[in-house]
């Protein structure tokens, strides 16, 4: 048998093509491409909902006019002609289905490829799941056992028109309208998305999950979640994402919203995997994505992310530490490879007293990608005894590739503590040759390298969820995860 | 009229009193367009972000002073090196004092920018050097536009400089403000050694700002110890802008202390153009009231096998302000490097802040490259160790801080330079210990 180099693996990593790339044929309705305040009021119309949300909806449009793309972020990639986009699109086979038969086959058939055949998942671990494709939520399973608590699960469109006023209450409150480009953008057009409400001292007995997925040609997709967590209750809500190959860029811009009132506790793990475009760089998904938690006295927001897909990534899921005692985490994997690029991190900010916050980030570059963490600590002078600590990783295949770390630290208090530390590096021929000697092969050897480099970040996702971050892990880097 | 305009109109005066016919001009003049388009840097600058410069700019600064100023030795005695000795270049609200400076052409050269621009014997030097490596920002720029007068130092191949060389600029106050600026260059051949120590004084509580310039050009194998004291007035505000090129096999090592001023703004370069370089930069930074310091780092790592080392410390008290902003560039054929980068700072009120981006690019996958940045208090146990064994608070205090900086100091490598950081640190936390143990 020949020899199994590291250059070896960056040639399989470069031909590999995405194993998920098919497309489903659903009839859909669709809109015609642009945007302007009548498709904002056509969207709003279509989805049956009340003048208020219109309103909303209309005003973030304004807003959105003015404002500017921005450029900041280590990424170049040319931008989308928010014009040539169209704004809507919902699978045909309306209205909703009471029982998993009722579902278009060819669509549960594409889930089955995903192997996450709706069946399985039921029995599986008790994962509840709103699947959203293209947009509108077609199935939600365990509606019962989660309603016999309180908890509302369900799209947030359905939640607009029965829950109005406690989507009317925290909707635009921890990312407003104008907060940036995208989300300004988002919450003008967003077509739909998940809600969630657990009630005061709840714990929600099952992992809470979605799946995403583009599926249209040419409809850019904008989901809106919002989580609220009542006093003293917890929840845990998993989200993952692929997506089929196209040649054209597709843009993803969401909007997730998480709110941890006192006491609660809110644990939010994505994997995502859109389509990262092929080996020449062509195509690919562009995710321009705001997450951002409230923490109220006592709570938690924990984030946790693999990163694999997406040939521009651009996302700081956040946490606003305004209560006091109240703690943020962050803990994320990124891996790129051929032209992907990704800008990512997280921001915490620090308001209340003895808020603490972590961040755990791993990159892994490989082919001609360029991975950057960027990342904010601020501590204001109110928020005494505040503590961070933050540990960004990356780990270089291939000298064509590129990672880069821009921590800002903002401290404006003296009894906050604050740590920060980086490394870079690449798998040494040591570790390999270490393992090589004990008869593991060089394949093998990277596989265990790579798992233990991104261990710390695996083992914080759900048990359901890990063996699908894994499965994710391997098609961005084949043979090199075991 | 705001102060960029008046740069502009001093420039077309200056054009009146220096030769426009040599190549200098043109330099000169391209400088000035560049500033003239880009002006001065505001907060929208990712590279300001954390520095405003509005304070400083609104003073209605002279450009050229009106009348020489002359110093008696006595009175500015304790802002040299003085126990030991060296050769001193000062410099008079920007005009050379000849009588308190010793410079030297025998061997190796310690003279004048001035003399060096215009006379024919350095030409060649001139040509291949100014200007060369200084970046094309607008301060910089700014800085060219104006370049007639500072420290020119040329060490020829195979010397080393038997003592150090001091480069002191007074401000005298005889202007209601003034805004200086000093280009030096700095040339060290093959084989060569030298150390230069660089101070900015002013004497009065005038307002002075300083934008200074300096080019350092390490050829192969040449050691170059800088040392950076900054210890000003709450009236002077200092934008110090070093470029240093350094070639295969050169050690390079800066030492920024930075313990007074209104605002000081550090952008410090390194580029590595050769093999097994090292670049050393190092920085205390102990202020007060509503100072604020500034350091802006970059080591550009282009070829293989080189190492850089950044420490920097700072201590922030009252309502002062602290900045670290360090970029270390990792170039795809820079193979082997091994950067690293630390930043500690502790916080001594609750209206003092500090903002700190360690940054790191890279392009090579073989690399060991790592920073660090905390941000923390004095620790409690260790106070009550000090405490309880009868060592009072003040005093307890300082030696924790001075413990806290004392990495950067060991590698200062002339004692009588430790010395002299040793006894401003502890004037600076107020107390009376030497620390010289």
């Amino acid at each position: 048998m020949s020899k199994y180099t590291e250059d070896d693996l960056r040639e399989e990593l470069k031909t590999k093509e995405y194993e998920y790339g098919f497309y489903t044929d659903i009839e859909s309705e669709t809109f015609p491409i642009g945007l302007n305040e009548g498709v904002v009021r056509a969207i709003s119309k279509k989805k049956e909902e009340p003048q208020w949300m219109t309103d909303w909806r209309l005003e973030a449009f304004r807003v959105w006019q003015e404002m500017e793309e921005p450029d900041w972020a280590n990424v170049h990639y040319t931008k989308p002609d928010f014009q040539a986009i169209s704004y809507y699109s919902a699978p045909n086979s309306k209205p909703k289905y009471d029982s998993i038969d009722e579902v278009d086959p060819e669509l549960l058939a594409t889930f089955e490829k995903l192997g996450i055949s709706l069946d399985e998942q039921k029995k599986l671990a008790g994962v509840a799941m709103d699947v959203v494709v293209d947009s509108v939520s077609v199935a939600t399973t365990f509606k019962k056992t989660l309603a016999e608590k309180g908890i509302i699960f369900m799209s947030i469109s359905e939640a607009i028109r029965e829950y109005p006023e406690l989507v009317k209450k925290y909707l635009g409150t921890v990312v407003p309208q104008k907060d940036n480009f995208y989300a300004a953008l988002n919450s003008a057009v967003f077509s739909d998305g998940s809600f969630c409400y657990i009630p005061k001292g709840v714990r929600c007995p099952m992992e809470l999950s979605t799946y995403f997925r583009i599926n249209q040609a040419g409809t850019g997709q904008f989901e809106r979640t919002l989580v609220i967590a009542d006093e003293g209750s917890y929840v845990s809500y998993l989200e993952g994402c692929t997506a089929p190959s196209r040649d054209e860029n597709q843009l993803h811009a969401a909007v997730v919203e998480l709110i941890a009132l006192d006491d609660a506790e809110i644990k939010y793990s994505t994997v995502q995997n859109w389509y990262p475009g092929n080996a020449e760089g062509k195509g690919g998904v562009f995710n321009f994505v705001t997450k951002r938690g409230l923490c109220e006295a006592n709570a938690k927001i924990s984030w946790t992310q693999v990163e694999t897909g997406s040939a521009v990534t651009w996302k700081y899921p956040s946490c606003v530490l305004k209560g006091d005692n109240s703690v943020g985490e962050f803990y994320s994997i990124a891996v790129t490879n051929n032209y992907q690029q990704a800008d990512t991190g997280t921001k915490m900010i620090h308001l209340g007293k003895n808020t603490k916050s972590t961040i755990i980030s791993k990159g892994i570059s490989a082919g001609k990608s360029q991975n950057s963490y960027r990342g904010l600590v601020q501590i204001s002078s109110r928020a005494d005894n505040a503590r961070n600590f933050s540990q960004c990783d990356s780990l270089l295949m291939g000298n064509e590739c590129g990672a880069h770390t821009f921590p800002y630290i903002e401290a404006k208090n003296k009894s906050a503590i604050i740590e920060h530390e980086a490394t870079t590096s690449k798998i040494g021929e040591d570790q390999i040759f270490y393992c090589n000697q004990r008869g593991i092969d060089t394949e093998k050897a990277i596989a265990l390298i790579v798992n233990g480099f991104s261990k710390e970040v695996l083992n914080k996702l759900p048990m359901e969820f890990a063996v699908e971050a894994q499965k994710l892990l391997e098609i961005s880097l084949e043979g090199s995860v075991g | 009229m705001d102060l960029k305009e008046k740069l502009v109109t001093s420039f077309l005066a200056l054009e009146n009193r220096v030769n426009v016919d040599s190549p200098i001009h043109d330099i000169r003049s391209e400088a000035m367009k560049v500033f003239e388009n880009l002006g001065f840097p505001s907060k929208k600058d990712e590279a300001w972000k954390y520095t405003a410069l509005n304070t400083i700019l609104k003073h209605d600064y002279s450009v050229f002073p009106k009348q020489e100023n002359a110093i008696e030795y006595k009175n500015v005695k304790k802002y040299f090196i003085h126990d030991i000795d060296t050769y001193n270049i000062v410099f008079i609200d920007g005009k050379y004092s000849s009588h308190l400076s010793q410079t030297t052409h025998d061997g190796i050269d310690v003279c004048l920018m001035s003399a060096a621009l215009n006379k024919p014997k350095y030409r060649l030097v001139i040509e291949n050097y100014f200007n060369k490596v200084a970046s094309k920002e607008s301060i910089t720029s700014l800085n060219t536009a104006f370049a007639q007068e500072g420290a020119y130092i040329h060490i020829p191949k195979n010397k080393v400089v038997e003592k150090p060389i001091q480069v002191l600029y007074f401000s005298t106050g005889s202007e209601e403000a003034l805004i200086h600026q000093p280009r030096s260059l700095v040339v060290v051949d093959e084989n060569s050694h030298v150390q230069i120590i660089e101070r900015h004084q002013s004497l009065t509580d005038n307002p002075v700002l300083t934008n200074s310039v300096t080019e350092i050009f390490a050829n192969k194998r040449a050691i170059v110890d800088y040392y950076k004291v900054q210890n000003d007035n709450q009236n002077a505000s200092l934008i110090d802008n070093t470029f240093i090129n350094q070639k295969r096999e050169s050690h390079v090592s800066v030492h920024t202390f930075s313990f007074g001023g209104k605002l000081i703004r550090n952008n410090l370069n390194f580029y590595q153009n050769g093999e097994r370089i090292d670049s050393t930069l190092k920085g205390i930074t102990i202020i007060g009231e509503k100072q604020h310091v500034d350091h802006n780092t970059l080591v550009h790592h282009i070829e293989p096998n080189c190492e850089s080392h950044q420490d920097y410390k700072g201590i922030f008290g009252d309502r002062s302000t602290g900045v670290f902003n360090g970029k270390v560039l990792v170039n795809k054929e820079a193979q082997k490097t091994n950067a690293f980068q630390a930043n500690n700072n502790i916080l001594l009120d609750d209206k003092a802040s500090i903002n700190t981006k360690p940054q790191l690019e890279i392009f090579a996958d073989d690399v060991k490259c790592s920073h660090g940045c905390t941000i923390g208090q004095l620790d409690e146990s260790a106070m009550f160790y000090l405490k309880s064994r009868g060592i009072p608070q003040k005093e307890a205090k300082a030696l924790l801080m001075y413990a806290f900086a004392n990495n950067v100091l060991e590698s200062v490598k002339i004692p009588e330079m430790k010395q002299r950081i040793n006894k401003i640190i502890a004037h600076k936390l107020g107390v009376n210990i030497g620390f010289d143990l």
